[in-house]
C-alpha cells in the first residue's frame, strides 16, 4: 500500500514504546515488527545503515530514524488528529523539547549504569544519586500539573511514560524507593496509565526488571 | 528588525562556542536584532545560572523574557517564531524535516564528538581511533550534504537551512584545527562537495557578519592547551 506504515521495534525499548504510544492516540494503523538485536535483519540495515538500531517508521517505504525524530513527524504527518506538540505555541514546543534532550541524556544513562555497575562500587553509588537526581528535577519540572504538558497529555509524557515500568528496576537495583523520591511523579504515572495507549504499551515491570538482570549478566561489570 | 519592547532577544554566549556561534548564525540569516552577552565560563553569571538551571550552559536566548537552551532547540525555535520573508530554515515536508534532524543530531552526536576526541584524548590510541571515527563520519556526512542539496548550493537547496547553520557553527574551528594541526576535516579529496561548501557559506554576508576569526580561535586553543599542561605538570 502506499502509505503503509511499519514499525521496526523491540518489545522492552522504551524508545519503541514511545513511538507505539504515538501511533495509537493518533489512531493509525501500522505493522509492528518485532527485530533482533542479536542478529539484526536486512531491512533494519538497510533502513538504518548509520546507526543499525530501533525504532524505525517506514512510511510509504521511507525510513525515519531516533525516537523523538519519529515522534516529531508523527505529528507533523498525521496533524489532524491529537496534537502531541502544542502547534501555535513555539515557547512550549521549545520547553518540550529541552526537556525530552534531558530525559534522553540523563535518565536513560543513569539507568543503564544502575543495572550495568556492581552494587557497592563508588561509581554506582554515582548512578544511584545521579538517577535520584534527574526524577526529583522531572518532579520538579512536572510540578503541580495533571501533565507534563498542562491539562493534556502530550509530546513529553509520551516521551518519559515508558520509562516508568522500568521503576521497579530502579528500586531493586538502587535500593531507593521511587516514590518516596518522586510521588508526583509516581501519581502522574498511574493517571497516565489510565489511557488505553500507554496501558496496551508500556512493559510489565517484572518482565523489565528480568530483562535488566538479564543484561545485567551479560554486559555488567564482572 | 524589532530590537526592543515587543519582541527583546538576548543571547548568552561565549565568542568561541560553535553551539552559540549556531544561534548568532540564525539569528543573522533571519536579520534579527538581539543583545549579546558574551559569558566568562569559568564565572558564570547570575542570569545564565538562572536562566539555565539544569545545564548552566551556554547559549542561551532569552524572548521577551523566557530563556530557551541547547543550540538545535534554540535555532528551530527562532525558525517557528519569525517566520520572515525568506525560506524558512527548516523545510516544510515533514520527511525532509526528520532528515534535517537527523542529520542535525548526528552532526553533534557522532562528527562533532569523534572530531574533539581526536584532538583532546588522553593517549595516541584514543586519538587515533577517534580520527579514524571523525573520517567515517565525514564520509557519511558527505553523502547526506548530496542527498540534502540535490545538486544545490546549501543542505538546504537554493538557500541556507537548519543543517547549513548547524554545521556552520563549526566553520571557524575547522579553519583554526587546519592551522593547528596542519589537518583540513574536509578535504577535497575525502569530501569535495562539503570542501566547497565551507568556502561557499563562510563567504555569505550574514554569515561573515557573526563567523569569528579563525586566528583568534587558534590561538585561544593554543593558550587552553598551554593552561592544561601546566596545570596537568603541577599535580
Amino acid at each position: 500500500m502506499a502509505d503503509e506504515v511499519i514499525l521496526l521495534d523491540f518489545w522492552v525499548s522504551p524508545f519503541g514504546q514511545r513511538c507505539r504510544i504515538a501511533l495509537l492516540e493518533k489512531g493509525i494503523s501500522y505493522e509492528y515488527s518485532e527485530q533482533s538485536l542479536a542478529q539484526k535483519s536486512d531491512l533494519l540495515l538497510r533502513s538504518n545503515p548509520i546507526h543499525k538500531k530501533i525504532p524505525v517508521l517506514l512510511h510509504a517505504g521511507r525510513p525515519i530514524c531516533e525516537s523523538l525524530i519519529i515522534l516529531e513527524y508523527i505529528d507533523e504527518t498525521w496533524s489532524d488528529k491529537s496534537p502531541l506538540l502544542p502547534f501555535d505555541n513555539p515557547y512550549a514546543r521549545s520547553c518540550a523539547r529541552f526537556w525530552a534532550d534531558y530525559v534522553d541524556k540523563k535518565l536513560f544513562d543513569s539507568q543503564t549504569r544502575l543495572w550495568k555497575l556492581k552494587a557497592g562500587e563508588a561509581d554506582h553509588e554515582q548512578a544511584k544519586r545521579d538517577m535520584v537526581e534527574t526524577l526529583q528535577t522531572l518532579e520538579k519540572e512536572l510540578g503541580e500539573k495533571d501533565y507534563f504538558g498542562g491539562d493534556v497529555f502530550g509530546f513529553l509524557d509520551v516521551v518519559i511514560v515508558p520509562f516508568v515500568a522500568w521503576f521497579y528496576a530502579y528500586e531493586r537495583f538502587g535500593g531507593f524507593s521511587v516514590e518516596e523520591v518522586c510521588p508526583r511523579l509516581v501519581a502522574w504515572a498511574k493517571r497516565c496509565r489510565e489511557r488505553e495507549s500507554v496501558s496496551k504499551t508500556i512493559s510489565d515491570p517484572e518482565k523489565v526488571y528480568e530483562f535488566a538482570l538479564y543484561l545485567k549478566d551479560k554486559f555488567g561489570a564482572k | 528588525m524589532a530590537g526592543g519592547g515587543e519582541n527583546k532577544l538576548k543571547l548568552l554566549g561565549m565568542w568561541t562556542s560553535p553551539f552559540a556561534l549556531r544561534v548568532k548564525l540564525a539569528l543573522s540569516f533571519k536579520g534579527l536584532s538581539y543583545e549579546y552577552v558574551e559569558e566568562d565560563l569559568r564565572n558564570k553569571s547570575e542570569l545564565l545560572l538562572s536562566s539555565n538551571p539544569v545545564h548552566k550552559k551556554v547559549p542561551v536566548l532569552i524572548h521577551n523574557g523566557k530563556p530557551i537552551c541547547e543550540s538545535q532547540i534554540i535555532v528551530q525555535y527562532i525558525d517557528e517564531t519569525f517566520p520572515g520573508a525568506d525560506a524558512s530554515l527548516l523545510p516544510s515536508d515533514p520527511y525532509e524535516r526528520a532528515v534535517a534532524r537527523f542529520w542535525a543530531a548526528y552532526i553533534d552526536d557522532k562528527l562533532l564528538k569523534s572530531w574533539l576526541q581526536a584532538s583532546m584524548g588522553k593517549t595516541e590510541e584514543e586519538k587515533a581511533e577517534a580520527l579514524k571515527e571523525t573520517f567515517a563520519a565525514v564520509a557519511n556526512l558527505e553523502a547526506a550534504f548530496k542527498e540534502c542539496s540535490k545538486g544545490k548550493p546549501f543542505f538546504g537547496g537554493d538557500t541556507v537551512g537548519y543543517l547549513d547553520v548547524t554545521l556552520g557553527g563549526l566553520v571557524s574551528w575547522m579553519h583554526a584545527g587546519e592551522a593547528l594541526y596542519g589537518m583540513r576535516l574536509f578535504d577535497a579529496t575525502r569530501s569535495p562537495l562539503l570542501d566547497a561548501w565551507v568556502d561557499r557559506f563562510g563567504s555569505l554576508d550574514a554569515a561573515k557578519a557573526v563567523l569569528p576569526d579563525a586566528g583568534r580561535l587558534a590561538e585561544y586553543a593554543k593558550k587552553r592547551q598551554a593552561e592544561q599542561a601546566a596545570a596537568a605538570a603541577a599535580n
